[in-house]
Protein backbone atom coordinates (compact mmCIF):
# COMPACT_ATOMS: atom_id res chain seq x y z
CA UNK A 1 0.00 0.00 0.00
CA UNK A 2 1.42 3.34 -0.96
CA UNK A 3 0.60 6.73 0.53
CA UNK A 4 -1.96 7.54 -2.13
CA UNK A 5 -4.05 4.47 -1.39
CA UNK A 6 -3.65 5.04 2.34
CA UNK A 7 -4.96 8.57 1.95
CA UNK A 8 -7.82 7.41 -0.19
CA UNK A 9 -8.81 4.74 2.31
CA UNK A 10 -8.45 7.18 5.18
CA UNK A 11 -10.70 9.66 3.42
CA UNK A 12 -13.27 6.94 2.82
CA UNK A 13 -13.05 5.74 6.40
CA UNK A 14 -13.45 9.19 7.88
CA UNK A 15 -16.49 9.92 5.70
CA UNK A 16 -18.23 6.74 6.79
CA UNK A 17 -16.95 7.25 10.31
CA UNK A 18 -18.56 10.70 10.46
CA UNK A 19 -21.91 9.17 9.53
CA UNK A 20 -21.46 6.35 12.06
CA UNK A 21 -20.59 8.96 14.68
CA UNK A 22 -23.85 10.81 14.05
CA UNK A 23 -25.82 7.57 14.37
CA UNK A 24 -23.88 6.60 17.50
CA UNK A 25 -24.83 9.93 19.08
CA UNK A 26 -28.49 9.37 18.22
CA UNK A 27 -28.39 5.87 19.71
CA UNK A 28 -26.78 7.11 22.93
CA UNK A 29 -29.32 9.92 23.17
CA UNK A 30 -32.33 7.67 22.69
CA UNK A 31 -31.02 5.06 25.11
CA UNK A 32 -30.08 7.56 27.81
CA UNK A 33 -33.45 9.29 27.72
CA UNK A 34 -35.86 6.42 27.04
CA UNK A 35 -33.80 3.22 27.70
CA UNK A 36 -34.75 2.13 24.17
CA UNK A 37 -32.04 0.44 22.10
CA UNK A 38 -33.13 2.03 18.86
CA UNK A 39 -32.48 -0.66 16.25
CA UNK A 40 -34.68 1.12 13.65
CA UNK A 41 -32.21 4.05 13.69
CA UNK A 42 -30.74 2.74 10.42
CA UNK A 43 -34.14 2.66 8.72
CA UNK A 44 -34.27 6.44 9.00
CA UNK A 45 -30.99 6.59 7.06
CA UNK A 46 -32.42 4.42 4.29
CA UNK A 47 -35.84 6.12 4.30
CA UNK A 48 -34.21 9.56 4.15
CA UNK A 49 -31.93 8.65 1.26
CA UNK A 50 -34.57 6.74 -0.70
CA UNK A 51 -37.27 9.36 -0.15
CA UNK A 52 -34.91 11.98 -1.57
CA UNK A 53 -34.08 9.67 -4.48
CA UNK A 54 -37.80 9.10 -5.19
CA UNK A 55 -38.48 12.81 -5.15
CA UNK A 56 -35.63 13.38 -7.60
CA UNK A 57 -36.90 10.61 -9.84
CA UNK A 58 -40.29 12.33 -9.94
CA UNK A 59 -42.00 9.52 -8.04
CA UNK A 60 -44.25 9.94 -5.06
CA UNK A 61 -42.29 8.35 -2.17
CA UNK A 62 -44.16 5.68 -0.21
CA UNK A 63 -43.21 7.39 3.03
CA UNK A 64 -46.05 9.86 2.32
CA UNK A 65 -48.58 7.08 2.82
CA UNK A 66 -46.82 5.82 5.94
CA UNK A 67 -46.90 9.33 7.36
CA UNK A 68 -50.60 9.60 6.57
CA UNK A 69 -51.42 6.16 8.00
CA UNK A 70 -49.54 6.77 11.25
CA UNK A 71 -51.12 10.22 11.46
CA UNK A 72 -54.63 8.76 11.16
CA UNK A 73 -53.82 6.10 13.78
CA UNK A 74 -52.51 8.66 16.25
CA UNK A 75 -55.42 10.98 15.44
CA UNK A 76 -57.92 8.25 16.31
CA UNK A 77 -55.99 7.29 19.46
CA UNK A 78 -55.55 10.83 20.79
CA UNK A 79 -58.99 11.88 19.58
CA UNK A 80 -60.81 9.12 21.42
CA UNK A 81 -58.77 9.87 24.52
CA UNK A 82 -59.72 13.54 24.35
CA UNK A 83 -63.41 12.62 23.90
CA UNK A 84 -63.30 10.29 26.90
CA UNK A 85 -61.68 12.99 29.03
CA UNK A 86 -64.36 15.43 27.86
CA UNK A 87 -61.84 17.78 26.24
CA UNK A 88 -63.66 18.29 22.96
CA UNK A 89 -61.98 21.61 22.24
CA UNK A 90 -58.65 19.81 21.78
CA UNK A 91 -60.14 17.72 18.97
CA UNK A 92 -59.62 20.13 16.01
CA UNK A 93 -55.95 20.60 16.88
CA UNK A 94 -55.36 16.85 17.14
CA UNK A 95 -56.96 16.22 13.75
CA UNK A 96 -55.17 19.15 12.11
CA UNK A 97 -51.76 18.13 13.44
CA UNK A 98 -51.93 14.39 12.79
CA UNK A 99 -54.08 14.13 9.68
CA UNK A 100 -54.22 17.64 8.22
CA UNK A 101 -50.49 18.25 7.95
CA UNK A 102 -49.68 14.88 6.28
CA UNK A 103 -52.61 15.41 3.87
CA UNK A 104 -51.34 18.88 3.04
CA UNK A 105 -47.86 17.47 2.43
CA UNK A 106 -49.22 14.70 0.19
CA UNK A 107 -51.33 17.21 -1.72
CA UNK A 108 -48.36 19.49 -2.25
CA UNK A 109 -46.25 16.62 -3.59
CA UNK A 110 -48.97 15.57 -6.02
CA UNK A 111 -49.62 19.16 -7.14
CA UNK A 112 -46.01 20.19 -7.83
CA UNK A 113 -43.56 17.88 -9.55
CA UNK A 114 -40.79 17.54 -6.95
CA UNK A 115 -38.23 16.43 -9.56
CA UNK A 116 -38.06 19.97 -10.95
CA UNK A 117 -37.51 21.63 -7.57
CA UNK A 118 -34.04 22.81 -6.53
CA UNK A 119 -32.01 20.36 -4.42
CA UNK A 120 -32.33 22.23 -1.07
CA UNK A 121 -36.13 22.19 -1.38
CA UNK A 122 -36.07 18.49 -2.18
CA UNK A 123 -33.93 17.87 0.91
CA UNK A 124 -36.34 19.91 3.01
CA UNK A 125 -39.29 17.90 1.67
CA UNK A 126 -37.53 14.62 2.45
CA UNK A 127 -36.90 15.86 6.01
CA UNK A 128 -40.54 16.89 6.41
CA UNK A 129 -41.70 13.48 5.18
CA UNK A 130 -39.45 11.22 7.23
CA UNK A 131 -38.48 13.05 10.44
CA UNK A 132 -42.06 13.14 11.85
CA UNK A 133 -42.11 9.33 11.61
CA UNK A 134 -39.69 9.29 14.57
CA UNK A 135 -41.98 10.81 17.22
CA UNK A 136 -44.99 9.07 15.63
CA UNK A 137 -43.36 5.66 16.03
CA UNK A 138 -42.50 6.60 19.61
CA UNK A 139 -46.13 7.52 20.26
CA UNK A 140 -47.51 4.30 18.77
CA UNK A 141 -44.92 1.67 19.61
CA UNK A 142 -42.96 2.82 22.65
CA UNK A 143 -45.08 5.20 24.70
CA UNK A 144 -47.66 2.55 25.70
CA UNK A 145 -44.83 0.42 27.14
CA UNK A 146 -42.55 3.26 28.27
CA UNK A 147 -42.24 1.86 31.80
CA UNK A 148 -41.38 -1.66 30.65
CA UNK A 149 -37.96 -3.25 31.05
CA UNK A 150 -35.06 -2.64 28.66
CA UNK A 151 -35.57 -6.14 27.24
CA UNK A 152 -39.24 -5.50 26.35
CA UNK A 153 -38.27 -2.20 24.74
CA UNK A 154 -35.56 -4.02 22.78
CA UNK A 155 -38.08 -6.55 21.50
CA UNK A 156 -40.37 -3.69 20.42
CA UNK A 157 -37.35 -2.21 18.61
CA UNK A 158 -36.77 -5.45 16.72
CA UNK A 159 -40.44 -5.53 15.70
CA UNK A 160 -40.37 -1.90 14.53
CA UNK A 161 -37.16 -2.58 12.61
CA UNK A 162 -38.60 -5.61 10.81
CA UNK A 163 -41.83 -3.76 10.00
CA UNK A 164 -39.99 -0.73 8.65
CA UNK A 165 -37.62 -2.84 6.53
CA UNK A 166 -40.62 -4.61 5.00
CA UNK A 167 -42.32 -1.30 4.32
CA UNK A 168 -39.07 -0.03 2.80
CA UNK A 169 -39.12 -2.89 0.29
CA UNK A 170 -42.76 -2.14 -0.50
CA UNK A 171 -42.18 1.59 -0.93
CA UNK A 172 -38.87 1.71 -2.76
CA UNK A 173 -38.46 -1.73 -4.34
CA UNK A 174 -35.40 -3.92 -4.23
CA UNK A 175 -33.23 -1.68 -6.42
CA UNK A 176 -30.75 0.62 -4.80
CA UNK A 177 -30.60 4.36 -5.41
CA UNK A 178 -27.89 6.93 -5.47
CA UNK A 179 -28.56 10.66 -5.40
CA UNK A 180 -26.46 13.18 -7.34
CA UNK A 181 -23.66 14.78 -5.29
CA UNK A 182 -24.27 18.12 -3.63
CA UNK A 183 -21.02 19.43 -5.06
CA UNK A 184 -18.76 18.42 -7.93
CA UNK A 185 -15.63 20.19 -6.76
CA UNK A 186 -12.56 18.22 -5.83
CA UNK A 187 -9.18 19.16 -4.45
CA UNK A 188 -5.79 17.69 -5.20
CA UNK A 189 -3.92 16.76 -2.04
CA UNK A 190 -0.49 15.57 -3.14
CA UNK A 191 -1.23 12.74 -5.54
CA UNK A 192 -4.65 11.95 -4.08
CA UNK A 193 -7.90 13.54 -5.11
CA UNK A 194 -10.12 14.85 -2.33
CA UNK A 195 -13.80 14.80 -3.27
CA UNK A 196 -15.88 17.85 -2.37
CA UNK A 197 -18.72 15.57 -1.30
CA UNK A 198 -16.42 13.86 1.21
CA UNK A 199 -15.42 17.17 2.73
CA UNK A 200 -19.06 18.17 2.82
CA UNK A 201 -20.06 15.02 4.71
CA UNK A 202 -17.35 15.55 7.33
CA UNK A 203 -18.02 19.28 7.71
CA UNK A 204 -21.79 18.77 7.89
CA UNK A 205 -21.38 15.98 10.46
CA UNK A 206 -19.11 18.11 12.61
CA UNK A 207 -21.54 21.02 12.28
CA UNK A 208 -24.42 18.80 13.36
CA UNK A 209 -22.43 17.49 16.32
CA UNK A 210 -21.65 21.06 17.42
CA UNK A 211 -25.30 22.02 17.00
CA UNK A 212 -26.32 19.05 19.15
CA UNK A 213 -23.77 20.02 21.78
CA UNK A 214 -25.12 23.57 21.90
CA UNK A 215 -28.68 22.24 22.09
CA UNK A 216 -27.85 20.09 25.12
CA UNK A 217 -25.70 22.67 26.88
CA UNK A 218 -27.49 25.92 26.17
CA UNK A 219 -31.22 25.35 25.68
CA UNK A 220 -33.71 24.48 28.39
CA UNK A 221 -35.19 21.65 26.30
CA UNK A 222 -31.74 20.14 25.82
CA UNK A 223 -31.11 20.39 29.54
CA UNK A 224 -34.49 18.80 30.19
CA UNK A 225 -33.48 15.81 28.05
CA UNK A 226 -30.21 15.46 29.96
CA UNK A 227 -32.10 15.75 33.23
CA UNK A 228 -34.45 12.94 32.22
CA UNK A 229 -31.45 10.78 31.37
CA UNK A 230 -29.90 11.50 34.80
CA UNK A 231 -32.93 11.25 37.03
CA UNK A 232 -36.31 10.27 35.66
CA UNK A 233 -38.30 10.87 38.85
CA UNK A 234 -36.60 14.20 39.47
CA UNK A 235 -37.41 15.30 35.93
CA UNK A 236 -41.07 14.27 36.21
CA UNK A 237 -41.38 16.29 39.40
CA UNK A 238 -40.23 19.34 37.40
CA UNK A 239 -43.00 18.69 34.88
CA UNK A 240 -40.70 17.10 32.28
CA UNK A 241 -42.86 14.14 31.33
CA UNK A 242 -41.40 10.95 29.96
CA UNK A 243 -43.62 11.36 26.91
CA UNK A 244 -42.24 14.80 26.12
CA UNK A 245 -38.65 13.62 26.56
CA UNK A 246 -39.32 10.51 24.47
CA UNK A 247 -40.94 12.46 21.63
CA UNK A 248 -38.13 14.99 21.62
CA UNK A 249 -35.33 12.41 21.61
CA UNK A 250 -37.00 10.37 18.86
CA UNK A 251 -37.44 13.52 16.77
CA UNK A 252 -33.74 14.27 17.13
CA UNK A 253 -32.78 10.67 16.36
CA UNK A 254 -34.96 10.68 13.23
CA UNK A 255 -33.51 14.02 12.14
CA UNK A 256 -29.96 12.73 12.59
CA UNK A 257 -30.81 9.53 10.72
CA UNK A 258 -32.43 11.29 7.76
CA UNK A 259 -29.62 13.84 7.47
CA UNK A 260 -27.06 11.02 7.56
CA UNK A 261 -28.92 9.22 4.80
CA UNK A 262 -29.09 12.34 2.66
CA UNK A 263 -25.39 13.04 3.22
CA UNK A 264 -24.21 9.53 2.42
CA UNK A 265 -26.48 8.67 -0.53
CA UNK A 266 -24.33 10.45 -3.15
CA UNK A 267 -21.35 8.32 -2.01
CA UNK A 268 -22.91 4.90 -1.44
CA UNK A 269 -25.80 3.18 -3.16
CA UNK A 270 -28.56 2.81 -0.57
CA UNK A 271 -30.98 -0.12 -0.66
CA UNK A 272 -34.16 -0.48 1.38
CA UNK A 273 -32.27 -2.61 3.91
CA UNK A 274 -28.91 -0.78 3.90
CA UNK A 275 -29.85 1.17 6.97
CA UNK A 276 -29.58 -1.77 9.33
CA UNK A 277 -25.89 -2.40 8.67
CA UNK A 278 -25.06 1.32 8.80
CA UNK A 279 -27.00 1.69 12.04
CA UNK A 280 -25.30 -1.38 13.49
CA UNK A 281 -21.88 0.16 12.87
CA UNK A 282 -23.04 3.28 14.64
CA UNK A 283 -24.15 0.94 17.41
CA UNK A 284 -20.64 -0.49 17.73
CA UNK A 285 -19.46 3.10 18.24
CA UNK A 286 -22.18 3.67 20.82
CA UNK A 287 -21.13 0.49 22.66
CA UNK A 288 -17.54 1.74 22.76
CA UNK A 289 -19.00 4.77 24.52
CA UNK A 290 -20.88 2.48 26.90
CA UNK A 291 -24.21 3.81 25.54
CA UNK A 292 -23.56 6.75 27.84
CA UNK A 293 -20.63 8.91 26.73
CA UNK A 294 -21.22 11.08 23.66
CA UNK A 295 -17.59 11.95 22.85
CA UNK A 296 -16.32 8.38 23.30
CA UNK A 297 -19.20 7.07 21.17
CA UNK A 298 -18.36 9.53 18.38
CA UNK A 299 -14.66 8.71 18.51
CA UNK A 300 -15.45 4.99 18.56
CA UNK A 301 -17.66 5.35 15.51
CA UNK A 302 -14.94 7.21 13.63
CA UNK A 303 -12.58 4.34 14.53
CA UNK A 304 -15.13 1.86 13.17
CA UNK A 305 -15.22 3.79 9.87
CA UNK A 306 -11.43 3.76 9.52
CA UNK A 307 -11.14 0.10 10.51
CA UNK A 308 -13.79 -0.79 7.97
CA UNK A 309 -12.13 1.04 5.14
CA UNK A 310 -8.60 -0.32 5.78
CA UNK A 311 -9.84 -3.86 6.32
CA UNK A 312 -11.75 -3.67 3.04
CA UNK A 313 -8.36 -3.16 1.38
CA UNK A 314 -6.45 -5.93 3.12
CA UNK A 315 -9.19 -8.48 3.70
CA UNK A 316 -12.28 -7.31 1.92
CA UNK A 317 -14.06 -10.64 2.43
CA UNK A 318 -13.77 -10.19 6.19
CA UNK A 319 -14.60 -6.48 6.26
CA UNK A 320 -17.81 -6.79 8.28
CA UNK A 321 -16.43 -9.58 10.44
CA UNK A 322 -13.49 -7.44 11.51
CA UNK A 323 -15.70 -4.44 12.30
CA UNK A 324 -18.18 -6.39 14.38
CA UNK A 325 -15.50 -8.46 16.10
CA UNK A 326 -14.22 -5.16 17.47
CA UNK A 327 -17.12 -5.27 19.89
CA UNK A 328 -15.69 -8.27 21.78
CA UNK A 329 -12.42 -6.71 23.01
CA UNK A 330 -14.34 -3.49 23.69
CA UNK A 331 -16.87 -5.27 25.88
CA UNK A 332 -14.08 -7.15 27.65
CA UNK A 333 -12.19 -3.93 28.29
CA UNK A 334 -15.32 -2.16 29.51
CA UNK A 335 -16.37 -4.95 31.84
CA UNK A 336 -12.86 -5.10 33.35
CA UNK A 337 -12.57 -1.34 33.66
CA UNK A 338 -15.94 -0.42 35.12
CA UNK A 339 -16.75 -1.25 38.69
CA UNK A 340 -20.42 -1.87 39.26
CA UNK A 341 -21.94 0.30 41.94
CA UNK A 342 -24.95 -0.84 43.85
CA UNK A 343 -28.13 1.13 43.23
CA UNK A 344 -28.70 3.40 46.15
CA UNK B 1 -63.78 25.26 67.16
CA UNK B 2 -63.76 21.79 65.70
CA UNK B 3 -60.37 20.38 64.71
CA UNK B 4 -61.10 20.53 60.97
CA UNK B 5 -61.86 24.23 61.00
CA UNK B 6 -58.38 25.44 61.75
CA UNK B 7 -57.85 28.80 60.09
CA UNK B 8 -61.08 28.74 58.12
CA UNK B 9 -60.68 32.44 57.31
CA UNK B 10 -58.24 31.60 54.54
CA UNK B 11 -58.70 29.75 51.28
CA UNK B 12 -58.30 26.01 51.38
CA UNK B 13 -55.54 24.90 49.00
CA UNK B 14 -55.76 21.19 49.57
CA UNK B 15 -58.50 19.11 51.08
CA UNK B 16 -58.15 15.37 51.33
CA UNK B 17 -60.97 13.10 52.40
CA UNK B 18 -60.79 9.36 53.11
CA UNK B 19 -57.66 8.86 51.05
CA UNK B 20 -56.43 5.28 50.81
CA UNK B 21 -53.40 3.82 49.09
CA UNK B 22 -52.53 0.18 48.79
CA UNK B 23 -49.56 -1.67 47.38
CA UNK B 24 -51.26 -4.77 46.01
CA UNK B 25 -53.09 -6.24 48.99
CA UNK B 26 -51.15 -4.27 51.56
CA UNK B 27 -52.96 -1.21 52.79
CA UNK B 28 -50.38 1.54 53.14
CA UNK B 29 -52.75 4.39 53.94
CA UNK B 30 -56.29 4.22 55.14
CA UNK B 31 -58.97 6.91 55.43
CA UNK B 32 -56.70 9.93 55.59
CA UNK B 33 -58.48 13.29 55.80
CA UNK B 34 -56.58 16.54 56.03
CA UNK B 35 -56.66 20.18 55.01
CA UNK B 36 -54.03 22.76 54.08
CA UNK B 37 -54.75 26.48 53.80
CA UNK B 38 -52.96 29.23 51.94
CA UNK B 39 -49.94 30.54 53.85
CA UNK B 40 -50.12 27.75 56.37
CA UNK B 41 -47.63 25.11 57.37
CA UNK B 42 -49.25 21.79 58.10
CA UNK B 43 -47.11 18.93 59.29
CA UNK B 44 -47.63 15.20 59.29
CA UNK B 45 -45.40 13.52 61.85
CA UNK B 46 -45.02 9.86 62.57
CA UNK B 47 -42.53 7.04 62.89
CA UNK B 48 -40.70 5.21 60.13
CA UNK B 49 -42.99 3.22 57.88
CA UNK B 50 -46.15 5.04 58.92
CA UNK B 51 -46.85 5.96 55.31
CA UNK B 52 -45.70 9.59 55.28
CA UNK B 53 -43.81 9.40 52.00
CA UNK B 54 -46.60 7.32 50.49
CA UNK B 55 -49.03 10.11 51.38
CA UNK B 56 -47.02 12.74 49.51
CA UNK B 57 -46.44 10.46 46.52
CA UNK B 58 -50.18 9.79 46.31
CA UNK B 59 -50.99 13.50 46.52
CA UNK B 60 -48.71 14.44 43.63
CA UNK B 61 -49.85 11.55 41.46
CA UNK B 62 -46.81 9.29 41.63
CA UNK B 63 -48.97 6.60 43.23
CA UNK B 64 -52.59 5.70 42.50
CA UNK B 65 -54.97 6.42 45.36
CA UNK B 66 -58.66 6.21 46.14
CA UNK B 67 -60.70 8.79 47.99
CA UNK B 68 -61.26 12.50 47.44
CA UNK B 69 -58.51 14.99 46.76
CA UNK B 70 -59.71 18.55 46.23
CA UNK B 71 -56.90 20.81 45.07
CA UNK B 72 -57.53 24.53 44.50
CA UNK B 73 -61.25 23.88 44.72
CA UNK B 74 -61.19 21.23 42.02
CA UNK B 75 -61.79 17.54 42.60
CA UNK B 76 -58.94 15.43 41.19
CA UNK B 77 -61.04 12.81 39.44
CA UNK B 78 -59.43 9.56 38.35
CA UNK B 79 -55.93 10.53 39.37
CA UNK B 80 -54.16 13.33 37.55
CA UNK B 81 -50.65 12.87 36.28
CA UNK B 82 -47.66 14.40 38.03
CA UNK B 83 -47.14 16.76 35.10
CA UNK B 84 -50.70 18.10 35.30
CA UNK B 85 -50.38 18.75 39.03
CA UNK B 86 -47.03 20.45 38.55
CA UNK B 87 -48.70 22.72 36.00
CA UNK B 88 -51.30 23.55 38.66
CA UNK B 89 -48.60 24.65 41.09
CA UNK B 90 -48.10 21.58 43.26
CA UNK B 91 -44.43 20.76 43.86
CA UNK B 92 -42.80 17.96 45.79
CA UNK B 93 -39.35 18.07 47.35
CA UNK B 94 -38.74 14.33 47.60
CA UNK B 95 -37.00 12.59 50.47
CA UNK B 96 -34.15 11.49 48.20
CA UNK B 97 -33.84 15.01 46.73
CA UNK B 98 -33.68 13.55 43.18
CA UNK B 99 -31.25 16.21 41.95
CA UNK B 100 -29.60 16.21 38.53
CA UNK B 101 -26.21 15.21 39.92
CA UNK B 102 -24.01 15.91 36.89
CA UNK B 103 -25.51 19.33 36.21
CA UNK B 104 -24.56 22.63 37.76
CA UNK B 105 -26.56 24.15 40.59
CA UNK B 106 -27.74 26.90 38.23
CA UNK B 107 -28.99 24.36 35.67
CA UNK B 108 -30.79 22.38 38.37
CA UNK B 109 -32.55 25.55 39.42
CA UNK B 110 -33.33 26.50 35.83
CA UNK B 111 -35.03 23.15 35.26
CA UNK B 112 -37.16 23.80 38.33
CA UNK B 113 -38.80 26.48 36.18
CA UNK B 114 -39.12 24.16 33.15
CA UNK B 115 -42.87 23.91 33.33
CA UNK B 116 -43.26 27.67 33.80
CA UNK B 117 -41.05 28.13 30.73
CA UNK B 118 -43.27 25.78 28.75
CA UNK B 119 -46.34 27.63 29.91
CA UNK B 120 -44.86 30.82 28.46
CA UNK B 121 -43.31 32.51 31.51
CA UNK B 122 -39.84 33.91 30.83
CA UNK B 123 -39.00 35.09 34.36
CA UNK B 124 -36.72 32.28 35.51
CA UNK B 125 -33.70 34.57 36.00
CA UNK B 126 -35.62 36.84 38.36
CA UNK B 127 -37.02 33.81 40.19
CA UNK B 128 -33.48 32.49 40.51
CA UNK B 129 -32.43 35.77 42.17
CA UNK B 130 -35.25 35.28 44.68
CA UNK B 131 -34.10 31.73 45.36
CA UNK B 132 -30.52 32.95 45.85
CA UNK B 133 -31.85 35.46 48.39
CA UNK B 134 -33.48 32.61 50.29
CA UNK B 135 -30.42 30.34 49.97
CA UNK B 136 -27.28 32.52 49.58
CA UNK B 137 -25.18 29.34 49.74
CA UNK B 138 -26.57 28.23 46.39
CA UNK B 139 -25.41 31.51 44.87
CA UNK B 140 -21.83 30.72 45.93
CA UNK B 141 -22.11 27.21 44.52
CA UNK B 142 -23.96 28.08 41.31
CA UNK B 143 -21.31 26.74 38.91
CA UNK B 144 -20.60 23.57 40.92
CA UNK B 145 -22.25 20.30 39.91
CA UNK B 146 -25.03 19.17 42.21
CA UNK B 147 -23.29 15.87 42.93
CA UNK B 148 -20.42 17.67 44.69
CA UNK B 149 -22.64 19.47 47.22
CA UNK B 150 -22.84 18.59 50.90
CA UNK B 151 -26.01 17.07 52.32
CA UNK B 152 -27.36 20.36 53.61
CA UNK B 153 -26.61 22.14 50.34
CA UNK B 154 -28.37 19.37 48.44
CA UNK B 155 -31.49 19.87 50.52
CA UNK B 156 -31.27 23.60 49.90
CA UNK B 157 -30.92 22.97 46.17
CA UNK B 158 -33.87 20.57 46.16
CA UNK B 159 -35.99 23.21 47.91
CA UNK B 160 -34.65 26.00 45.74
CA UNK B 161 -35.41 24.02 42.62
CA UNK B 162 -38.96 23.47 43.85
CA UNK B 163 -39.35 27.20 44.56
CA UNK B 164 -38.34 27.97 40.96
CA UNK B 165 -41.76 26.62 39.97
CA UNK B 166 -43.39 29.32 42.16
CA UNK B 167 -45.55 26.67 43.82
CA UNK B 168 -48.90 27.23 45.47
CA UNK B 169 -48.56 24.04 47.46
CA UNK B 170 -45.13 22.84 48.51
CA UNK B 171 -44.86 19.25 49.65
CA UNK B 172 -41.73 18.68 51.75
CA UNK B 173 -40.66 15.12 52.46
CA UNK B 174 -38.31 14.84 55.47
CA UNK B 175 -36.17 17.91 54.79
CA UNK B 176 -34.18 17.17 57.96
CA UNK B 177 -33.21 13.65 56.89
CA UNK B 178 -29.52 12.95 57.42
CA UNK B 179 -28.59 16.55 58.23
CA UNK B 180 -26.60 18.01 61.12
CA UNK B 181 -28.65 19.84 63.80
CA UNK B 182 -27.30 23.24 62.82
CA UNK B 183 -28.28 22.76 59.18
CA UNK B 184 -31.70 21.46 60.23
CA UNK B 185 -32.26 24.69 62.14
CA UNK B 186 -31.31 26.69 59.07
CA UNK B 187 -33.63 24.68 56.80
CA UNK B 188 -36.54 25.08 59.20
CA UNK B 189 -35.91 28.79 59.55
CA UNK B 190 -36.22 29.00 55.78
CA UNK B 191 -39.46 27.03 55.84
CA UNK B 192 -40.91 29.58 58.26
CA UNK B 193 -39.76 32.39 55.94
CA UNK B 194 -41.43 30.74 52.97
CA UNK B 195 -44.75 30.75 54.78
CA UNK B 196 -44.77 34.55 54.54
CA UNK B 197 -44.77 34.39 50.74
CA UNK B 198 -48.24 32.83 50.95
CA UNK B 199 -47.33 29.36 49.78
CA UNK B 200 -49.11 26.49 51.49
CA UNK B 201 -46.71 23.91 52.91
CA UNK B 202 -47.36 20.31 53.77
CA UNK B 203 -44.37 19.11 55.74
CA UNK B 204 -43.81 15.46 56.45
CA UNK B 205 -41.28 14.84 59.22
CA UNK B 206 -39.86 12.29 61.56
CA UNK B 207 -38.18 15.05 63.49
CA UNK B 208 -41.36 15.89 65.38
CA UNK B 209 -39.89 18.58 67.60
CA UNK B 210 -38.58 20.70 64.73
CA UNK B 211 -41.74 20.16 62.70
CA UNK B 212 -44.12 21.11 65.52
CA UNK B 213 -42.10 24.27 66.16
CA UNK B 214 -42.64 25.68 62.67
CA UNK B 215 -46.07 24.23 61.81
CA UNK B 216 -49.46 25.78 62.47
CA UNK B 217 -51.35 22.55 62.48
CA UNK B 218 -50.26 18.96 62.82
CA UNK B 219 -51.39 15.44 62.19
CA UNK B 220 -49.90 12.28 63.67
CA UNK B 221 -49.74 9.37 61.27
CA UNK B 222 -49.34 5.87 62.67
CA UNK B 223 -49.37 2.65 60.61
CA UNK B 224 -51.28 4.22 57.76
CA UNK B 225 -53.93 6.01 59.78
CA UNK B 226 -54.23 9.43 61.38
CA UNK B 227 -54.00 8.94 65.13
CA UNK B 228 -54.15 12.53 66.34
CA UNK B 229 -54.53 16.04 65.03
CA UNK B 230 -54.60 19.55 66.38
CA UNK B 231 -52.87 22.91 66.50
CA UNK B 232 -49.12 22.30 66.69
CA UNK B 233 -48.80 24.06 70.05
CA UNK B 234 -51.50 21.85 71.53
CA UNK B 235 -50.03 18.69 70.08
CA UNK B 236 -46.58 19.59 71.33
CA UNK B 237 -47.88 19.41 74.88
CA UNK B 238 -50.16 16.44 74.35
CA UNK B 239 -48.90 13.70 76.67
CA UNK B 240 -49.23 11.00 73.98
CA UNK B 241 -47.13 12.97 71.51
CA UNK B 242 -44.62 13.90 74.18
CA UNK B 243 -44.22 10.27 75.19
CA UNK B 244 -43.90 8.84 71.69
CA UNK B 245 -42.21 11.55 69.65
CA UNK B 246 -40.68 14.28 71.75
CA UNK B 247 -39.27 12.56 74.79
CA UNK B 248 -38.68 14.56 77.94
CA UNK B 249 -36.94 17.42 76.15
CA UNK B 250 -40.21 18.42 74.52
CA UNK B 251 -41.75 19.58 77.76
CA UNK B 252 -40.80 23.21 77.86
Amino acid sequence: MDLQIALLLGQDGLTNGAIYALLALALVLVFAVTRVIFIPQGEFVAFGALTLASLQAGKLPGTVWLLLALGVLIGVLEGSRAVRAGQLRRLPLIVLLNVGVPLLLAGTLIAVSPATLPLPVQVLLALMLVVPLGPMIYRLAYQPVAEASVLVLLIVSVAVHVALTGLGLLFFGAEGSRTPPFTEVSFAVGDALLQGQTVLVIVASLGLIIALYLFFERTIYGKALRATAMNRTGARLMGISGTLAGMLSFTLAALIGVLSGILISPITTIYYDSGFLIGLKGFVGAIIGGLASYPVAAAGAALVGLLESYSSFWASAFKEVIVFTLIIPVLLWRSLKTTHVEEQ
Amino acid sequence: MSPADHGNERTVVLEVDKLSVSYGKVNALHGISLKVHRGEIVTVIGPNGAGKTTLLCALIGLLPASGDIVYLGERQHGGRSVEQLVRLGMTLVPEKRELFAEMSVADNLLLGAFDRYRAGHRDSLETMEDVFNVFPRLMERREQTAGTLSGGERQMLAMGRALMAKPRLLLLDEPSLGLAPLIIREIFRTITQLKRTGVAILLVEQNARAALQVADYAYVLETGELALEGASRQLASDPRVVASYLGLGGRR
